[in-house]
């Protein structure tokens, strides 16, 4: 026969398109070639192919093999080809039949004795497979729980290229040998989490609430050991489950950046907390070649947590900015451009200064004291950009837990996670139904002019403290709507119908309720 | 003589014996010069073919052909340029053609001969 051709997928970022691998052999001396603008890991596959399949029992023709990877003119990345390339080849050598090669997608990595290595980016680039109508699909068998979870697609885990060729036809006798695994799952978001185990700070366990319930961003600011982080990490606890596009997205994601997705898809939000060291191309994503995810990205429908937000470098700060806004990320190179995913909820926690100390004492002897001077301490939540705090709904101080507060706590009659997140639940519930006739669904997705229009505008009575404020110049008009977004949700988590003068207040409070 | 050039030998004497049956008359056995040899120089129908020969007395250290390296085929091609201005010959064509013995002992020799590989 002397041709044959099959299919693999070539990822950009979490779109994937359909590779077409085709295998021709003519008589010239031996060899392989590999052509259509394969990287370096690809370009590789040639010597993998050649000892798997020697390996596998049915060793590659001896003459000169030329694999083509159309479309010519896109770039291809990593190992994910080796299968296609290897039953292309041995389908062109009549070793297994050509039509049976050509109805399916072979996505996986070769070891050189045969068998199947599990291969990042399965579920994103069986996702691209099935959305082209492709409905058979070979990947390794360490993938196959992953590949399956895409609805509609027939999957069929091979351990090695062996398998994959007595599933075409290969008159072999199956051979028994060790599955190769992804290791096995690192971590999962931690349960033990809860927001029980919070002693005092009332107020930012309602401002977490409020955050969760309206997808509001969130400013801590507060000394060392008054528990922003602890506060932090209990977010995607009181988030609600994901729903089935956005588990596939963080799915899709985690599987991209080479990490087990497991059995089922990821149905509860992802937590990210980069270290303050991070460059701006580990937040937003990027590398040479092949365009990987970044934190910004992975944390998307999660929450990207930003500890001693002052000591990130103003460069990657900055970068967040366009997917605050747009919810999307889009990393450009020559040859291509990314998209990933970011719409997550950020919070930032930060010192009131360099030393931490500031505002900390509750004015009793021996209370520490902050010893920077006036300038250092503004230089230094000056390096958080306007524009940035501008596009954070909650802003909240973090007072250090007293021991009245302590000795109160054990006491009961504190919140649960699980409770919180019921309540949350229902009023994104009851924000989704109001919000029903339009493209939003989140209170602080809500533009403007919404939040003044004719049915949702509030009263002159329930806004009157938010109207002096502004007339006091105390806030802007964009803060105004923040404040709004911010009083819907309050609402929404008390279960009222809308905000009242409290709610406003509160609402307020929680924008303003800096001290410094 | 090593048993190595004991297998070259043999192989070589198939593969002429192969090229005489295929209709090519010998032109030159194992021509030398300053810069290495060509194994077979045969002509048919005005054509004069260079012939790489490479035996093997099993494929337990791979098959023939993958011995037969692109500088090996590239030094065959300055050969033939300077056999031809050596000899005075004028040819149509002329061509560069690989041919795998695998000789087993005890059995009838495997011949495969690829045209034109250069």
């Amino acid at each position: 026969m002397g041709l044959a051709r099959t299919h693999s997928v070539a990822l950009v970022g979490l779109a994937g398109s359909l590779v077409e691998v085709e295998a021709d052999i003519s008589s010239q001396l031996p060899g392989m070639k590999l052509i259509g603008l394969p990287d370096a890991a690809l370009a590789e596959a040639a010597e993998r192919v050649r000892a798997a399949a020697k390996n596998s029992g049915c060793a590659l023709n001896g003459h000169k093999l030329t694999v083509n990877l159309s479309p010519a003119a896109l770039r291809k990345h990593g190992s994910g080809f080796d299968l296609a390339i290897a039953v292309a080849c041995l389908a062109a050598d009549d070793v297994i039949p050509a039509d049976s090669v050509a109805g399916v997608v072979h996505i996986g990595e070769l070891a050189l004795d045969g068998r199947l290595r599990p291969t990042p980016g399965i579920l994103p680039a069986v996702i691209a497979a099935a959305r082209v109508g492709r409905r058979t699909v070979m990947v390794p068998t360490g993938n196959a729980d992953e590949a399956a979870l895409v609805p509609g697609v027939r999957v069929i885990g091979v351990a090695s290229l062996r398998d994959a060729l007595i599933w075409h036809g290969a008159p072999l006798e199956p051979v028994d040998v060790d599955v190769l695994r992804a290791p096995a799952e690192d971590e999962r978001v931690d349960d033990t989490l809860d927001l029980l185990d919070v002693i005092g700070n009332d107020e930012a366990i309602l401002a977490l609430q409020v955050a969760a319930a309206g997808g509001h961003h969130v400013f801590m600011l507060g000394p060392p050991g008054a528990g922003k982080t602890m506060l932090a990490a209990r977010l995607p606890g009181l988030l609600p489950d994901l729903g089935p596009a956005a588990s596939l997205e963080v799915s899709s994601l985690r599987s991209l950046s080479g990490r087990p997705v497991g059995r089922s898809l990821i149905t509860r939000p992802p937590l990210e907390a980069p270290h303050h060291t991070i460059t701006a191309a580990a937040m937003v994503g990027g590398g040479t070649g092949q365009i990987r995810p970044g934190a910004a990205a992975r944390a998307s429908h999660g929450v990207l947590f930003l500890d001693e937000a002052p000591e990130f470098s103003a460069a990657v700060l900055d970068a967040l900015r366009q997917p605050l806004e747009s919810g999307q990320i889009s990393i450009h190179r020559a040859n291509a451009v990314a998209h990933f995913p970011a719409r997550f909820q950020l919070i930032l926690a930060a010192n009131p200064c360099p030393c931490g100390q500031y505002g900390a004492g509750r004015a009793g002897p021996g209370d520490p004291e902050c010893s920077c001077p006036p300038q250092a301490r503004r230089r230094y939540l000056a390096r958080l950009s306007g524009p940035l705090l501008d596009r954070i709904d909650i802003q909240l101080t973090v007072k250090r837990v007293s021991i009245a507060e302590l000795r109160l706590a054990v006491d009961g009659g504190r919140l649960s996670s699980a409770v919180a997140r019921e309540r949350v639940l229902a009023a994104r519930t009851a924000a989704a139904k109001r919000l029903a006739a339009t493209p939003w669904a989140l209170n602080s997705e809500v533009p403007g002019p919404w939040l003044r229009g004719v049915d949702t505008r509030l009263g002159g009575q329930v806004t009157a403290m938010l109207d002096r404020a502004l007339e006091r110049g105390a806030i802007t008009m964009r803060g105004y709507d923040r404040i709004l977004r911010v009083a819907w949700s309050i609402a929404d988590l008390a279960g009222a119908a809308r905000p009242g003068p409290d709610e406003v207040g509160q609402a307020l409070y929680l924008r303003k309720g800096m001290t410094s | 003589m090593a048993l190595k050039d004991e297998v070259g030998r043999r192989g070589e004497d198939c593969a002429a014996e192969y090229l005489l049956e295929a209709g090519y008359t010998l032109v030159e056995r194992n021509w030398r010069c300053d810069r290495g040899e060509i194994d077979l120089i045969a002509t048919r129908n005005g054509d004069i073919v260079f012939v790489e020969v490479k035996t093997r007395s099993g494929i337990g250290y791979g098959h023939p052909f993958e011995a037969i390296t692109v500088a090996k085929l590239a030094r065959l091609r300055r050969l033939a340029g300077t056999w031809c201005r050596q000899s005075g010959l004028r040819a149509r064509h002329i061509r560069i053609d690989a041919i795998a013995v695998i000789n087993r002992p005890g059995r009838d020799p495997l011949i495969e001969h690829l045209e034109g590989v250069l």
